[in-house]
């Protein structure tokens, strides 16, 4: 077993080497996760026709994230306008809170697009810790940038690099 | 030691040589992980009863992981290491330990998947199976095993489970614990059916099968090596109303947990809800009859759960709020909840410039009603069938109430705020497992208001009172943070038992505690007291001592 991981290890050290030639590029991974209608939606469908994506984790448990995403929301249609951002808000609730998703969405008058990750696994394959999580994604599906907590305000530092995704620039400095 | 030198050579020449003639392949290749690493500094606190010769010279306690991904075109590997050394107060003590629980490798194209290794999986609400793993709990029972999926059509799906489970670091050998395995199917009429793809009615149907392998070295009962559980549901959706129901049975599993009773096990599930917008509403029913479904019967902790029984609670998490939080009872619980979101919409005359955010939950949770086998059989009597229950009559004991008005407001553009009452009933004899307690009533009062000065500068406090005649009696609590978007935070906190009983226990909790987050880095180091308490994911909990000293944890990716 020790021997096994450290084999595995080693391939890693190996790969990590070689991935870290080449600048950061990450696409969204595939997996298998659920619409609020409980259809399967696979994560490679995220997309907007070439303008810039925000991808957000959140849970009904997480208070911090529903403020991000109400502060978002009230944005929304603005930032749509000027940008054409699609926002896509990925809830972790576990079975016990799933079925309540879509009234709480739907009360909270929330318009972007809500998807499922029930057993965390879009969460595990993009690596994330703790919610709030946020990505950005530019025009040709790559992740440019993430961010962990909420803090009041944050989203119009985030709303600057939609702009700058939005109008082509390369945000990788930031 | 010779072979896997010969075997890791071979890998760095694969990798090295793939590097450079298939460059194209390799920068398709992809790298991720993260880490957490969670360090606590003890130290005594003679008010809270913490002494020295307590802590016995172990004043660090370290949880920590970091995990690492691989991915190539359709192939994928990646590893977890974890450390606890020791793990922090409150976690599993048989935790301790270093080293990789998680390898897996897994192979998935649009139509198949297969993986090697560990992992998680879920069938339906997870009444039959649900592999998962839970940080802040300690929680893990990966699967380590083969798992198959496969959508031979558009809205058919297939899944194939076979392993053992994560046992903190016992490795498997000699039926030191079950084997499961287990097949779920699934369909989606909509995606399935070409004619109904744009219809208003949407439903999904799904079954599905998991049994458990334990050998049977009982000297004094006969039990079950093989036990099964099987279980059916749907989710309908017609318009703007949405309904989903499980159903699962189990045959008789006697184990620690049950009391080895012989009876089969069910559980049942309904919820439905209508929404539309501005306003939600949500309905649960749900009845657990003896269904703790482990992979060694002999387990009485938080570990080697095959099937997850989903709550039905608020989850709060306010300080206050969460000071008496509910845990699933596997061994029977009948109880419903309903739950109203509605939006007094902006620019109204009632709702104002911005509107008003109203959340409202009724939850209650009662024990089953159990009637005895026959006048000379006890309830619950070991190696019987244990007792008769009908279907929909819930039992006289209440082990958790909960009414929760939520109202949230923007004021001005600079100026919101959060009020909440709650109402709490909470049986803590037996939630808590202390025998002889009353039952306790808490009413709490929760303000929460948030001031920025600058767009990204931020102060927000919150006052919160507890008040209750039971278990400590009552408490006040208050709370400052100021953040800077988007690096810092800064917080101070208190906790005040001031309605106790005893003079001498009227104490505060303090905290003050400040963060930096960078992209994804986030540091955070805090000061202070942790009351002694429960904490509580997905109706899971685990018990948290009271402690005092340093906490810092820092947590990235890439």
């Amino acid at each position: 077993m020790k021997k096994n991981a450290l084999l595995f290890f080693a391939l890693f050290i190996a790969l990590f080497a070689m991935a870290q030639e080449k600048p950061n590029n990450q696409k969204l991974p595939s997996v298998n996760i659920k619409t609020l209608d409980g259809e399967t939606f696979n994560t490679r469908n995220i997309s907007n026709d070439g303008k810039p994506i925000l991808l957000s984790f959140w849970a009904l448990w997480c208070k911090p994230c529903k403020k991000e995403l109400d502060n978002y929301n009230d944005l929304y249609e603005e930032w749509q306008d000027e940008t054409g951002v699609k926002i896509y808000a990925v809830s972790i609730d576990d079975a016990r809170s799933t079925a309540k998703v879509m009234p709480f969405v739907n009360g909270k008058d929330w318009e972007m697009e809500i998807l499922l990750d029930p057993n965390g696994d879009f969460k595990r394959a993009l690596n994330v810790n703790m919610i709030p999580h946020t990505f950005l994604i530019d025009g040709n599906g790559k992740v440019v940038y993430q961010h962990t907590s909420y803090y009041e305000g944050l989203e119009y530092e985030i709303y600057e690099l939609v702009k700058k995704i939005a109008a082509g620039e390369d945000i990788s400095g930031h | 030691m010779k072979k896997s030198f010969i075997f890791f050579a071979s890998v760095l020449f694969f990798a090295l040589s793939a590097n450079a003639q298939l460059s194209g392949l390799v920068n398709k290749s992809q790298v991720h992980g993260s880490f957490e690493a969670d360090l606590m500094y003890y130290q005594p606190d003679e008010a809270m009863g913490i002494t020295d010769s307590l802590i016995n010279g172990r004043n660090f306690a370290f949880n920590g992981f970091a995990r690492i991904t691989y991915s190539l075109g359709n192939f994928s590997a990646g590893l977890r290491y974890e450390a606890y050394l020791p793990p922090i107060a409150g976690f599993d003590p048989r935790m301790e330990g270093n080293g990789f629980p998680y390898l897996w490798a897994s192979y998935a194209t649009e139509k198949f998947s297969f993986t090697v290794g560990s992992f998680y999986e879920q069938f339906g609400n997870g009444l039959t199976l649900r592999s998962y793993e839970e940080w802040t709990l300690g929680y893990d029972n990966a699967i380590n095993g083969v798992k198959v999926q496969y959508e031979p059509v558009r809205g058919f799906i297939l899944k194939g489970v076979y392993g053992v489970q994560r046992f903190f670091w016992m490795k498997y050998a000699n039926n030191n614990r079950g084997i499961v395995k287990g097949a779920d199917m699934e369909l989606n009429l909509n995606d399935l059916f070409v004619s109904m793809s744009n219809s208003k009615v949407r439903l999904t149907l799904g079954g599905s099968a998991v049994s458990k392998y334990q050998i049977d070295n009982n000297p004094v009962y006969k039990l079950p090596r093989n036990v099964g559980n099987v279980a059916g549901r749907f989710n309908l959706g017609i318009g703007k109303f949405n309904f989903t129901s499980e159903y699962a049975y189990k045959i008789n599993d006697p184990s620690a947990i049950n009391n080895y009773i012989y009876k089969p096990g069910e559980s049942f599930l309904f919820t439905a809800s209508y929404s539309r917008r501005g306003l939600g509403v949500f309905a649960m029913f749900k009845r657990t009859d003896n269904f703790s479904f482990k992979s060694d019967r002999s387990e009485k902790e938080n570990a080697l759960d095959i099937n997850f029984l989903p709550p039905i609670i608020e989850p709060h998490t306010y300080m206050l709020a969460s000071m008496y939080p509910y845990a699933t009872q596997p061994n029977g619980e009948i109880g419903f909840q309903l739950q109203v979101d509605y939006k007094i919409p902006k620019k109204t005359k009632l709702g104002g410039r911005y509107g008003w955010d109203i959340h409202i939950n009724y939850s209650q949770i009662n024990d089953i009603a159990r009637e005895q086998l026959n006048d000379s059989t006890p309830l619950n009597q070991r190696g019987t069938l244990g007792y008769t229950s009908q279907f929909l009559k819930f039992g006289d004991q209440i082990f958790n109430r909960d009414l929760t008005i939520e109202v949230d407001k923007k004021f001005t553009k600079k100026f919101k705020g959060y009020f909440k009452y709650i109402y709490q009933e909470y049986d803590i004899a037996t939630l808590q497992g202390h025998p002889g307690e009353p039952e306790i009533k808490a009413h709490i009062g929760i303000v929460d208001m948030t001031y920025k000065f600058t767009s990204k500068k931020a102060l927000r406090w919150e006052a919160q009172g507890l008040f209750t005649k039971e278990d400590n009696g009552s408490w006040a609590a208050a709370l400052l943070e100021y953040t800077i978007s988007p690096h810092w935070f800064f917080t101070l906190s208190d906790q005040w038992n001031y309605g106790n009983e005893e003079t001498a226990d009227r104490l505060h909790y303090y905290t003050g505690a400040f963060g930096y987050t960078h992209k994804t880095t986030r540091l955070s180091l805090s000061y202070g007291r942790q009351r002694e308490g429960v904490v509580c994911v997905g109706g899971v909990c685990r018990q948290v001592p009271a402690s005092s000293g340093f906490y810092m944890t820092i947590t990235s990716n890439f």
